[in-house]
């Protein structure tokens, strides 16, 4: 079930007690976490403790068994896929930016950014591309505008992923493991920028899962641990991060830290 | 003559190379000779009361043949077409099975005197009786019979004279059901043929007409260098001839006329070899130029390429469509999909063309042409279907999920994101499908069909000799095949193993 469901005051996404099963290993338990626009948060938790399937739950890209989703005022109800074409609205809200990236092989940087608002939007060719470009040169990969995705670094492709994940201006931004591929340089440079995404355009809420700690500590406003199917613990990074109290979340900086 | 044979020439050489060394053992005391059963009778069949016997008037005309010399007489089954090169490479000592006093086979072969002598023979539906009754009434129409004999020789000369169309099959049989069929408007074959046919639909379906297109002989086929046992075969034949021998054999199976009666006083009477006199009243001897059979070659191979490139253009459209009713289907649509191509790529090409082209007759009566384009593309189209269907699913998931949440329609994915990267998936195994079609195309040559391969064949029987001919097609299909498999390695290159 899905629909239009009032604005959820202060939070741009709202997961309330979400349930998921993954055949039939319960993933998700009860998870609740929200993002106020302007605001980065990060989902943390050991590989494996299910914040891939909460963002592709967000995303509408896999069924969940028990909770609520709202996305700026689309709810999400647990159940079956809904039809895509009652998806439009929560596909112009949320953004997804995939950890492989998933860029189409065949088109170029700049085309992948276009695609979108042509087909989708119908904006006009010249149109599309000077929003691309500006896309792409904001994102700092301008410069490689004409090369196919085969011919960037990972770091560029990621950046070139982000600029065709922000094309349709969502409100709501997920990355998968965005700092997976990156150098310690290129991880702070990617920070900035997603804290300059947040702050941009009268705020975009950000929701990035990662088990890179330093990466949160030094970019979120706020973390959530996953462990076990629930959400542990959750705060500023400083009062979870420096002041970890569940064993879960000690874990899983020892290994980060190891 | 003739035989229901499915095959092409090329691998019954093969066959009749594996049956060569069967028949390698044989005793001094026998005479191995070849013939071939599928042709039936009266000329050779298998006995109904024991298979593994044969039986019919070129039968007892070996027996007869072997008895003179003090041998016992064993059969060898070769294929019809491959009669004249089994006997050149030794398989057997003779070939009688109808087998055509032409001047080719005079000049490559020792060639016995002849025993017995038919007439060409023109069958046609009975309402055009009074129309058609000679070569010349058949102006622009189809006219059938066997490849490579006498009567083909004849309509291709009178293609020329006559502006007539000869249509070549590879048995005696689908001429005159093709006739009945309205595929072709008459058949120019052996009498004996023709009163078989007419006899096996009780006497209905067609006529023949009584004036004779041309006359012919059968004679016995011996290696170039057994001219000492060819003649050792003459003097059995003639003496056959004079004590009435041959006489009883042919009316036992009802062959027998006055014009064997006149064949016989000409052979045997004077007692000395009257067959240069009987070759001399044939028609200008065939001459073995490579020129002129260069348009054929030509015709041949343009039409080899036009059935290939249908086939493949319909294999395609058939391919997509069962792709895609395989990735996107619901369940009742996949699993008729999925039957079509187990069914498809379970069972030989050649069993489908012969269903598509004589099977379903009865239901819609499709041009040779048309059948071959048809056959060919319905079975490509299931190999196609699992290239295309492996290309889709090649297609990373992440890519799909991704254009999902940007909110692309499932058409639009598959136009604008799946589609373009399957197609150059695709492209490079298209490309090699393609080539092997090419070569596969020789098989419509049973559907009457004169492509390449078909050309060669015929070619090759009328000169004796595959060396020629068969570098020649070999040239030929690759020039047609190389630039295309170039094609495919450069495609793999650009996209393959992106």
């Amino acid at each position: 079930m899905t629909g239009e469901a009032g604005r959820t005051r202060g939070a741009l996404l709202a997961v309330q007690e979400l349930r998921l099963n993954y055949r039939a290993r319960e993933v998700l338990r009860s998870v609740t976490v929200e993002v106020r626009r302007g605001e980065v948060v990060a989902l943390m938790g050991l590989s494996g403790a299910g914040k891939t399937s909460a963002l592709r739950a967000v995303a509408a890209l896999q069924r969940f068994h028990g909770g609520r989703i709202v996305v700026d005022g689309f709810a999400l109800e647990p159940g079956p896929a809904p039809p895509e074409s009652r998806l439009k609205p929560l596909r112009r809200r949320v953004g997804l930016v995939f950890q492989g990236h998933a860029l189409f092989e065949h088109l170029t940087a700049l085309e992948n950014v276009t695609l979108a608002l042509t087909h989708v939007l119908g904006r006009r060719r010249e149109e599309a591309e000077g929003e691309a470009e500006r896309l792409l040169a904001a994102l700092e990969v301008g410069g490689r505008a004409g090369a196919l995705p085969r011919e960037l670094s990972g770091g560029e492709a990621q950046r070139v992923a982000i600029a065709r994940a922000l094309a349709p201006d969502p409100a709501l931004l997920l990355m998968d493991e965005p700092t997976a591929a990156l150098d310690p340089a290129r991880r702070s440079s990617l920070g900035r920028t997603l804290r300059r995404l947040a702050a941009d355009d009268g705020g975009r809420g950000l929701l990035i899962a990662t088990h890179d700690a330093a990466f949160a500590r030094a970019h979120a406003d706020r973390v959530a641990i996953l462990a076990e199917g629930v959400v542990v613990e959750a705060g500023s990074p400083v009062e979870v991060l420096d002041r970890p109290e569940h064993p879960a979340t000690r874990a899983l900086l020892a290994a980060g830290d190891g | 003559m003739t035989r229901l044979t499915l095959g092409i020439s090329a691998p019954s050489l093969l066959v009749a190379a594996w049956i060569g060394a069967q028949g390698g053992e044989a005793p001094r005391a026998t005479l191995l000779w070849g013939g071939d059963a599928e042709g039936g009778a009266p000329f050779v069949e298998a006995d109904p009361a024991d298979a593994s016997q044969v039986r019919g008037f070129d039968v007892e005309v070996a027996e007869t043949i072997a008895g003179g010399l003090g041998r016992q007489a064993r059969f060898l089954q070769v294929q019809w077409s491959s009669i004249d090169q089994s006997v050149e490479r030794g398989d057997c000592a003779i070939g009688l099975s109808g087998m055509e006093d032409t001047p080719a086979r005079r000049a490559r072969h020792s060639v016995t005197v002849p025993y017995f002598e038919f007439r060409e023979v023109l069958a046609v539906r009975p309402e055009d009786r009074g129309r058609f009754s000679r070569l010349a009434d058949l102006r622009g129409r189809r006219v059938a019979t066997l490849g490579a004999t006498v009567a083909y020789d004849l309509l291709v000369a009178a293609r020329d004279s006559l502006g007539l169309i000869p249509v070549s099959y590879d048995d005696d049989v689908h001429p005159y059901s093709d006739l009945m069929a309205g595929r072709v408007d008459a058949v120019l074959l052996d009498h004996i043929i023709a009163q078989r046919a007419l006899r096996r639909r009780g006497g209905a379906g067609f006529v023949i007409q009584p004036q004779a297109v041309a006359a012919g002989r059968y004679v016995g086929v011996l290696a170039k260098g057994d001219s000492a046992l060819r003649d050792s075969v003459d003097v059995v034949l003639r003496t056959a001839m004079r004590d009435g021998t041959l006489e009883r054999i042919f009316r036992r199976w009802d062959v027998w006329d006055p014009a064997q009666g006149a064949l016989f006083r000409r052979v045997a009477g004077r007692g000395e070899d009257s067959a240069v006199e009987v070759g001399a009243q044939r028609a200008a001897p065939l001459r073995p130029d490579v020129w002129a059979y260069l348009p054929s070659l030509g015709r041949a191979a343009l039409i080899t390429a036009v059935v290939s490139a249908l086939a493949m253009a319909v294999a395609v459209v058939v391919g997509l469509v069962v792709a895609s009713g395989r990735v996107y289907g619901p369940a009742p649509v996949r699993a008729v999909m999925t039957a079509y191509v187990e069914v498809i790529r379970g069972t030989p090409v050649l069993l489908q063309l012969f269903v598509l082209y004589y099977g379903l007759a009865g239901l819609v009566r499709l041009p040779a042409f048309l059948a071959a384009v048809l056959g060919l593309g319905l079975n490509y189209a299931a190999y196609e279907a699992e290239i295309y269907r492996s290309a889709l699913e090649a297609v990373s998931r992440a890519q799909l999920e991704a254009a999902r949440t940007l909110g692309f329609s499932e058409a639009q994915i598959l136009r604008l994101v799946r589609g373009p990267q399957a197609l150059r998936y695709a492209l490079a195994p298209m490309t090699n499908d393609f080539v092997a079609l090419l070569k596969d195309s020789s098989l419509v040559s049973v559907l009457t069909v004169v492509e390449l391969t078909k050309q060669t064949a015929i070619y090759a029987t009328n000169i004796g000799s595959w060396i020629v001919p068969g570098v020649l097609c070999g040239v030929v299909y690759l020039a047609m095949s190389l630039p295309l498999a170039q094609l495919g390695r450069r495609l793999e290159r650009r996209w393959g193993a992106a």
